[in-house]
């Protein structure tokens, strides 16, 4: 003890194009941006493929053949491997080999990496099934774990969860809700069995977002310290929960600030320490018994320091596009047309509504980094332009089949 | 420590301008006095109107003198004044404009020479004269204030030699230079030669209040249902009110319930009035001339989006009163202004599809309108003095070391 369950997120979404007033019923493509620019999906992908994806599967090969207690979990969104599979096949071919290792833990989650818990349960259950097929097909995998999308979560959606046969759930581990209780053990959800993983959002962010920030007192961080601390959880700590973006390395951090050496020294170092293991969040659930129950009634995630879903739902713009977006659910699925569906899908990606957030738009942080758009009130605009146009084609698909 | 003292040479003061020239010198300098600056503000003449102001002002504890200049000139920006020296002359600043600023000058060594300062500051081409006259005869340091550039007021159609020749004498012989805002930083370093590291940034305040509209305007197209954009400026070429017009025609192609309102007058207001019935739209846009004071505000209330399509604007003043008033502004990338905004629609002057576009999403989402509306209003109440009379007394201390 303790065993460090290392958790990456990968994820790209489908960004919507600029799309203005005047394509709405002649332009019914929304992701297909060509330019030289952020809101171009098949520049992303193949951009981060090559600065991070690429680069630190290698690195994690590598070390999966070293190393032979060392173990990761991976989430894939759903549109993120269809992204991959269209723009950059080979870092597919690479993910598997990380998965035949039989060391990698996938999770489960909703194939749009979506907010639809919190619309519709129905729509909810379906995206979750979508992903499970999609990693079947890929990986020839079946997840056990859920993870919410930006670690979202409530009771309920624990709740939900374990009656769709999954074992444990991850969220962040909110100081507000913990108080004096640690994130390094596995705790159980009020109302359910499954066992409910927190993640240590301290040691996380400093390789996350502290990393090669030059201001920090700990700056640089080298992978012995890092041990260190990880070994000074000792006898008061079961997990160490590290959950954070695979685009870290290599994006978020570029190669020149150290990350993959850093990342490549890691594992053994943390090994030097015998009480210290990895796990995956499967075995952790095997190992280590719950040691409380954490009521959480309302939604929390790892965004932000509100650390709940303003990020996404915070402001009128944000709650009436989802609004409208999930009105149309009834007439979407009536059409059975599966592309139709798909698109309405897509543009349940919770990043559309992030990119909305006007919250810290004057302190110029987090979410304009994050963001392809010029501003909160761009990325508005070509999407409520976009949802019209789409709702236009529901409407004349509806009157046609009428006729 | 000793009080700062400033010689300030501007060239108006409210209400007695028809720019945001005198607006920015009286909010800076009553900043500058809070924060124990003496602030010995000349101007070249004095009015009726801008003596009752005044001392008003200086009723509400302001210990700034005022200097008046032995001569009578006229500021060369009012409406009216405009219209007629362009008809009369063909000439928008007139020869008697020169020998005004000329006779500033003069006047401006002996003031020097009579009153007791560590430095001078002078704002814009009009009062440089008088600045650069008084370091030379008393050898104090001279900061040059840029509220606009001769570029700016030419909106791309080239520039008045003599003015520019005025402007670069001041920017070269100041010890230091503020800049208004980064665009303009960049025109007087591309544009006037001015090394980089010579020139500060110092954004405008606002001391601006939310008051109560006057009476009710364009309540009838309102009960119609028609939505209302509003343009508020001097109708130049700087002012952009050509795309304005452009852009509403875009917008009447999509839309048929919209009423695009052209609040100014100036030297295009004919050529405006013309190309709104070129565009076959004349029937929804309102010309409404010259507003000011109540008036102006329930205009701002009334209308669902201001736009500020100016091709060159070192500040802009305008889409903070919209702001404050509650309505959202969208503004061009080529001003000042949207530096400081965050919470606003931005787009280059010339892109009069994406003007529309903007227009049109604005007017169809009124969540959208709600969120630029009250973030806008928030974010001006921050704008205020407090950042430029800092920045200025920065400089003044490092000039005086």
């Amino acid at each position: 003890m303790p065993s460090v369950c290392f958790y990456f997120q990968v994820h790209q979404p489908f960004r919507v194009k600029k799309y203005r007033y005047f394509d709405i019923g002649k332009d019914h493509d929304y992701f297909n941006e060509k330019g030289d620019n952020d809101l171009n999906n098949e520049r992303i992908m193949k951009k981060v493929a090559r600065k991070s994806y690429l680069p630190t599967n290698q690195v994690l090969l590598d070390l999966l053949k070293e190393e032979p207690e060392f173990k990761i979990s991976f989430s894939f969104s759903g549109v993120a491997l269809e992204q991959m599979e269209k723009y950059a096949p080979e870092v597919i071919d690479s993910f598997q080999k990380l998965v035949d290792t039989g060391r990698v833990e996938i999770l489960a989650e909703t194939y749009y990496h979506s907010l639809a818990f919190l619309y519709s349960k129905e729509e909810f259950r379906k995206q979750v099934e979508l992903h499970e097929k999609k990693i079947d097909e890929i990986f020839d995998y079946q997840p056990k774990i859920f993870r919410g999308t930006e670690l979202s979560y409530s009771n309920d959606l624990a709740e939900e969860v374990e009656d769709m046969g999954y074992e444990g759930i991850l969220t962040e581990g909110v100081d507000r809700i913990l108080g004096w209780r640690s994130p390094n053990f596995l705790y159980s959800p009020k109302g359910s069995d499954i066992a409910l993983f927190l993640k240590n959002y301290k040691l996380s962010d400093d390789i996350a977002f502290r990393f090669s920030s030059k201001g920090w007192k700990e700056h640089p961080l080298t992978a012995p310290k890092f041990a260190r601390w990880v070994s000074a959880i000792n006898g008061n700590g079961e997990v160490v929960n590290l959950f954070m973006d695979y685009e870290t390395f290599g994006e978020h951090q570029w190669e020149s600030t150290g990350i993959f050496n850093f990342l490549r020294s890691l594992p053994s170092e943390i090994l030097k320490h015998p009480d210290n293991n990895f796990l995956t969040l499967r075995e952790a659930v095997e190992r280590y018994d719950r040691v409380a129950e954490l009521d959480i009634p309302y939604f929390i995630s790892w965004a932000d320091s509100e650390r709940d879903l303003s990020a996404w739902i915070g402001n009128p713009m944000q709650r009436d596009m989802l609004n409208k977006l999930y009105d149309l659910e009834e007439d979407v699925l009536r059409t059975g047309d599966e592309k139709l569906i798909d698109k309405w899908r897509k543009l349940q990606t919770s990043d559309h509504f992030y990119y909305i957030c006007t919250k810290t738009l004057s302190d110029g942080t987090v979410h304009n980094y994050f963001s392809p758009y010029e501003s909160p009130y761009e990325a508005f605009i070509s999407y409520a332009n976009a949802l019209n146009d789409f709702r236009l084609e529901i409407k004349n698909k509806a009157k046609k089949a009428e006729a | 420590m000793e009080n700062i003292k400033v010689l300030m040479f501007g060239w108006e003061l409210p209400p007695e301008n028809s720019g945001g020239l005198g607006v920015a010198c009286l909010g800076l300098s009553k900043k500058l006095n809070q924060k124990g600056v003496d602030v010995t503000f000349v101007v070249p003449r004095k009015t009726e109107a801008m003596k009752n102001n005044f001392f008003n002002l200086l009723s509400a504890d302001i210990n700034y003198k005022e200097i008046e200049v032995e001569s009578c000139l006229s500021p060369y920006l009012s409406p009216q004044k405009y219209k007629s020296i362009l008809r009369e002359e063909k000439d928008i600043y007139g020869k008697t404009l020169f020998e005004e600023v000329s006779r500033y000058r003069k006047c401006a060594r002996k003031i020097a020479l009579f009153e007791n300062f560590d430095v001078i500051h002078a704002h814009d081409w009009l009062s440089f004269g008088a600045g650069v006259e008084a370091k030379k005869i008393t050898g104090k340091p001279l900061i040059a204030h840029v509220h606009a550039t001769e570029f700016d007021r030419g909106g791309g159609t080239g520039v008045d030699e003599r003015v520019y020749r005025r402007e670069k004498e001041g920017l070269e012989m100041a010890d230091k230079i503020i800049a208004v805002s980064n665009y303009t930083k960049n025109i007087i370093v591309e544009k006037y030669g001015i090394p980089e590291t010579k020139v500060e940034v110092a954004y405008n305040g606002v001391d601006l209040k939310e008051k109560p509209a006057g009476k009710k305007i364009l309540e009838a197209f309102q009960e119609a249902g028609y939505k209302i954009v509003l343009f508020v400026g001097r109708l130049t070429i700087q002012k952009g009110p050509d795309y304005f017009l452009q852009a509403a025609r875009k917008v009447l192609d999509h839309s048929d319930d919209v009423i695009f309102v052209v609040a100014g007058s100036g030297d295009m207001e004919e050529q405006i009035i013309r190309q709104a019935s070129e565009l076959g739209i004349s029937d929804k846009v309102l010309f409404p001339g010259f507003i000011r004071g109540k008036d102006l505000h329930s205009l701002y209330k009334s209308a669902d989006l201001f736009i500020m399509p100016s091709v060159s604007e070192p500040f802009g003043l305008t889409p903070l009163e919209s702001l404050i008033n509650g309505t959202p502004v969208l503004v061009s990338k080529q001003s000042g202004v949207s530096e400081v905004l965050t919470h606003a629609l931005k787009v280059d002057f010339w892109d009069v599809e994406e003007m529309a576009n903007k227009i049109l999403s604005t007017l169809n989402h009124d969540c959208l309108k709600t969120c630029l509306s009250e973030n806008g209003k928030k974010e001006v109440g921050g704008i205020t003095w407090d950042f430029a009379a800092d920045k200025c007394i920065s400089v003044y201390k490092s000039l005086m070391k």
